[in-house]
């Protein structure tokens, strides 16, 4: 069984956020996506300040296996990109709660918070796929 | 549930991550496919191959047989042990499937893809007409693929005897029947290495001396990374039913001498022959890109001469960049790749990246 900490909340798509204390939003990838990716050999982020929309496409994985789209959760503006992934892509399977985020972004509307799931929810989602 | 070789639980006590081929519950990887490509890229690595169809040509006639199946020619294997890589082919010169065919003290050994395994059978048995020969599918043989730098070594040290003794003297494409098992120095990775055919039940005994002499296991995500960056041709992907071997990258394996040899596809072939010549035929090509993303199978191709596709693709664990294999028009010189929306030159190359642990394509 994957691992999904609690004190995160998960999308359909299998990303993942962390709301931090300043009130931005961290987004990476699920333990489950990335082992469902296999070895994950390139990633593409979006630009800062790009506006995004919720369930739209903002950054690629190219894994050993597919492309796969990376979805934001949320509605906002890319406020930071962790573009230590560019070069060491790697860290996405060693460490997909840790070190490979992916962005963090600043939420327009924290009512889309409710719209995710969580970590019992996202087990029972990846259970039933 | 698929079916399972005699390894099956060897391969979850080392972790493997199972899936379908083709109706077989296989390993895919053991936890990293990168990291079991580059272990038999710079070490050594064992692949347990024993869904592959193992079929035995035996009786009076097998080698004018198979030299009227096969498109390359038997009468080449002169000593018992020594292998040929061969097209099989239809009527119409199109690839049935590719296969390797052992000379052995009995007759022929000859070694298909199990996903071809029902077609192949049926078509074999269909041409015996005329041909005193038995044709014997070995389902209860197990297939153990050794390969790397240190292969040879860590395997003699493995096994021991005399299985060793004659494993150190074996020559590249040529093999020896023991009383345990048959060895041979083939392989599907572009390093040295050796193969090991022998009764299942003695397979997972073979396995543990394997892992024991530093030996690890790769699974069949990395087996298909190795075979790309080695140019080698994946049957059902780099060419089918629809594919004359000229459009493969195998003309090199058509025995066209001696010229009064019939085998089955020739006319048909040479046809293709001199469609090939004149430049009006696909040819089968290796694409280079050299920035971010990766070429995929399936990918639409625009060249300077027409459309091509690409056939295999891929991250090469050993390059760092993406390759893959592509059939393009003939004398094509410029290459693009749609991806992801977004048009992205690609350099055209021999089809053959890495060979004994070194880029080898300029």
């Amino acid at each position: 069984m994957s691992n999904a900490p609690e004190d995160l909340k998960y999308a359909s798509t299998h990303e993942w956020i962390r709301i931090e204390d300043d009130g931005s939003v961290t987004v990476g990838i699920s333990d489950h996506a990335q082992d469902a990716l296999g070895d994950i050999v390139f990633v593409e982020l979006p630009r800062l300040g790009t506006p995004v929309t919720a369930k739209q496409e903002v950054a690629v994985v190219e894994s050993v296996k597919a492309a796969s789209d990376i979805y934001s959760p949320i509605t906002g503006e890319i406020l930071e990109i962790n573009d230590t992934l560019m070069d060491a892509p790697e860290m996405v399977n060693e460490s997909p709660y840790e070190n490979a985020w992916f962005f963090k972004i600043k939420a327009s509307n924290t009512l889309e918070f409710e719209d995710l799931m969580d970590s019992d929810a996202y087990c029972d989602h990846c259970a039933n796929e | 549930m698929g079916k399972r070789t005699y390894l099956y639980k060897k391969h979850l006590n080392a972790n493997a991550k199972i899936i379908d081929f083709a109706g077989w519950d296989m390993p895919i990887n053991y936890g990293s496919q990168i990291e079991e490509h580059h272990f038999v890229r710079k070490s050594a690595g064992v692949f347990d191959v024993s869904h592959m169809t193992i079929v035995d040509v035996s009786g009076r006639d097998s080698k004018n047989y198979l030299q009227y199946l096969l498109s390359n020619d038997v009468g080449k294997l002169v000593d018992r042990g020594q292998a040929l890589y061969s097209a099989m082919l239809n009527h119409d010169g199109y690839i049935l499937d590719d296969l390797i065919v052992y000379r052995m003290s009995f007759g022929f050994r000859v070694v298909v893809n199990c996903a071809t395994r029902e077609k192949d059978l049926r078509w074999m048995i269909q041409n015996t007409d005329g041909f005193r020969v038995s044709v014997q599918e070995k389902p209860k043989l197990a297939i153990l693929a050794v390969n790397g730098p240190d292969s040879i070594q860590r395997f003699c040290e493995a096994v021991a005897g005399p299985i060793a003794e004659e494993a150190q003297k074996l020559q590249s494409f040529r093999g020896q029947e023991l009383d345990a098992c048959f060895i041979a120095r083939t392989g599907y990775t572009g390093e040295q290495g050796l193969e090991v055919i022998l009764p299942e039940e003695d397979a997972p005994e073979f396995w543990d001396k394997f892992l024991k002499a530093g030996i690890k296991p790769v699974g069949l995500g990395a087996r298909d990374t190795l075979r790309l960056e080695a140019g080698m041709n994946l049957y059902g992907q780099d060419m089918d039913e629809t594919t004359s071997p000229l459009s493969a990258n195998m003309d090199h394996t058509i025995a066209y001498t001696p010229a009064e040899r019939e085998f089955i596809g020739k006319p048909a072939l040479i046809a293709h022959k001199a469609l090939y010549d004149a430049g009006e035929a696909n040819e089968l090509k290796g694409l280079v890109l050299e920035s971010r993303g990766i070429l995929r199978a399936g990918q639409t191709l625009i060249t300077d001469q027409g459309e091509g596709v690409v056939t295999s693709g891929g991250f090469s664990p050993t390059l760092k960049h993406s390759i893959a294999l592509a059939r393009i028009p003939s004398n094509s010189k410029t290459c693009k790749v749609d991806l992801r929306g977004t048009p992205t030159p690609v350099r055209i190359v021999k089809p053959n990246f890495v060979r004994f642990g070194k880029k080898i394509f300029e």
